[in-house]
């Protein structure tokens, strides 16, 4: 199976380890990942808190690009699948900006495409059980929280994927691959977002209040699908020693799988997850 | 909503278009404030946002912090009883604010004028040289330097910009949508 792939501008800088697993594992699943040739920057927070209109337009390009090679789209980034999703929208019910954008980007969008999140074209297309199927090396004892974050599930009338208020399907795939996975109530808390530049001391707050809840609940990690989440829960945190790393979920599901490049994701990690996983024995 | 001063009048109904949001049906029953994690490093809950714009106040509304510190994380128009995504209505007063030149939190509009000038030059963002620029024109000079010492020594702050080819494309998205962007030593206004 193919799909189409629109891995952003962190993929390709802070969050190359989620960019190298998201491609690996999904290959080693039977689906390969195309890259949208020449896709543009989402445009991010920035666009939709300055031009409402530049938020809708610059997704558009890609939703454009993606309509063009006629597969799906998957999203890895939390972010960018937001707004690549709610331009999506934009255009399916509102028919004056559909017109508008339209001109602006130059296509005729039909609606014949999906864009999902990575977690959801993976549940989806691929199926908890069969990646239950392809594990070689059972994530044992390895005690985890999920962290959905804002944008996977939120707004709700958008992104129509999993539960609003108790999302469950990265906790469904972790447990899949034989991790532990904890209850906690700060699956969908904010992280603080790009405000990290610019408000360091919000992001730390926010940030502190989850690393806390994850060591109550009894984590040895967090799980999570978004390069500004693992940036933020590894970068902003007070101090830096190893614990609590932060993983992308698509590196869990290539360790249990048994890829042969975990190391090389987990070297570009700001928190070190190897003496963890070596204490489980878990990496070498 | 009824109104007697024409001034109140306008700012709500232009709040109320250009966010696409019932705004006149909150009733104050806190929800949203009660889920907001924002609160505690801003100055109005997000119900006292929705009760001012009912009032028409335009200077407190578009001259406060806390349409900024909002980080869009949704989960206040998720629980809204009456449907109004409030998400919409902040960014709607980010928009109005920097019209009107009442822009409370500075840096972070700064960077949001640097990001979106990083994507129009090259189409996507270039961390290196966004954060320079930021660091630059705000003074924060110092902040962050070690942890982004070490992601460049992990490879993860490429020095050299990736360059889009649908240059003519970007150009022209920038410019139907008035999304200028900071200007370029050699533009003119």
């Amino acid at each position: 199976m193919k799909l189409s792939y629109f891995p952003g501008c962190s993929l390709s800088s802070t969050a190359k380890e989620y960019d190298m697993s998201a491609k690996a594992v999904c290959n080693a699943l039977g689906v390969e990942l195309v890259e949208l040739k020449d896709w543009v920057c989402c445009g991010a927070t920035s666009a939709h808190s300055t031009n409402h209109k530049l938020s809708i337009a610059l997704p558009s390009r890609n939703l454009a690009l993606a309509q063009e090679s006629g597969m799906d789209l998957a999203v890895p980034c939390s972010a960018c699948y937001s707004r690549v999703k709610k331009a999506d929208y934009t255009m399916r019910n509102n028919e004056k900006m559909r017109g508008e954008i339209e001109r602006i980007v130059e296509f005729k969008y039909n609606g014949s495409i999906n864009v999902y999140s990575l977690i959801e074209a993976m549940v989806s297309k691929i199926g908890v059980d069969a990646i239950a199927k392809s594990v070689n090396k059972p994530l044992k004892g390895l005690k985890l929280v999920c962290y959905y974050g804002c944008l996977l599930v939120r707004p709700p009338e958008v992104t129509c994927f999993d539960d609003t208020e108790n999302p469950v399907s990265l906790d469904n795939v972790m447990k899949a691959v034989g991790a532990e996975v904890i209850p906690w109530s700060y699956k969908t808390d904010c992280c603080g977002a790009n405000l990290g530049l610019t408000s360091s001391s919000v992001v730390q707050g926010m940030v502190g209040r989850l690393l806390d809840a994850a060591k109550e609940a009894g984590a040895m990690a967090i799980v999570t699908a978004c390069p500004l989440c693992q940036s933020n829960l590894e970068m902003r945190r007070k101090e830096r020693n190893t614990e609590l790393p932060a993983f992308y979920f698509t590196e869990l599901v290539g360790m249990a799988l048994d890829l042969p490049d975990c190391n090389k994701w987990f070297n570009l990690h700001l928190v070190n997850p190897k003496p963890l996983l070596q204490s489980l024995s878990l990496a070498g | 909503m009824q109104f007697i001063d024409s001034e109140k009048k306008n700012f709500f109904n232009e709040v109320r278009e250009k966010s696409g949001q019932p705004i006149e049906l909150c009733y104050q029953c806190q929800k949203c404030a009660s889920g907001c994690i924002a609160t505690e490093y801003a100055d109005y809950f997000p119900n006292e946002i929705l009760r001012l714009v009912q009032f028409g106040q335009k200077d407190r509304v578009l001259g406060c912090s806390s349409i900024w510190i909002c980080s869009s994380c949704e989960t206040c128009g998720a629980r809204c009883p009456n449907g109004i995504n409030i998400a919409e209505v902040m960014d709607a007063l980010k928009e109005m604010s920097i019209r009107e030149g009442k822009v409370k939190e500075k840096n972070i509009n700064l960077f949001h004028n640097v990001f979106l000038g990083s994507v129009k030059t090259f189409g996507r963002v270039h961390e290196s040289s966004m954060m320079a620029i930021y660091k630059l024109k705000s003074g924060d000079l110092m902040s962050d330097l070690d942890v982004g010492l070490e992601m460049f020594k992990k490879g993860k702050m490429p020095l050299l910009p990736h360059r889009i080819k649908a240059k003519g494309k970007l150009k022209h998205i920038f410019f139907s949508t008035n999304g200028h962007g900071p200007l370029n030593k050699n533009e003119k206004h």
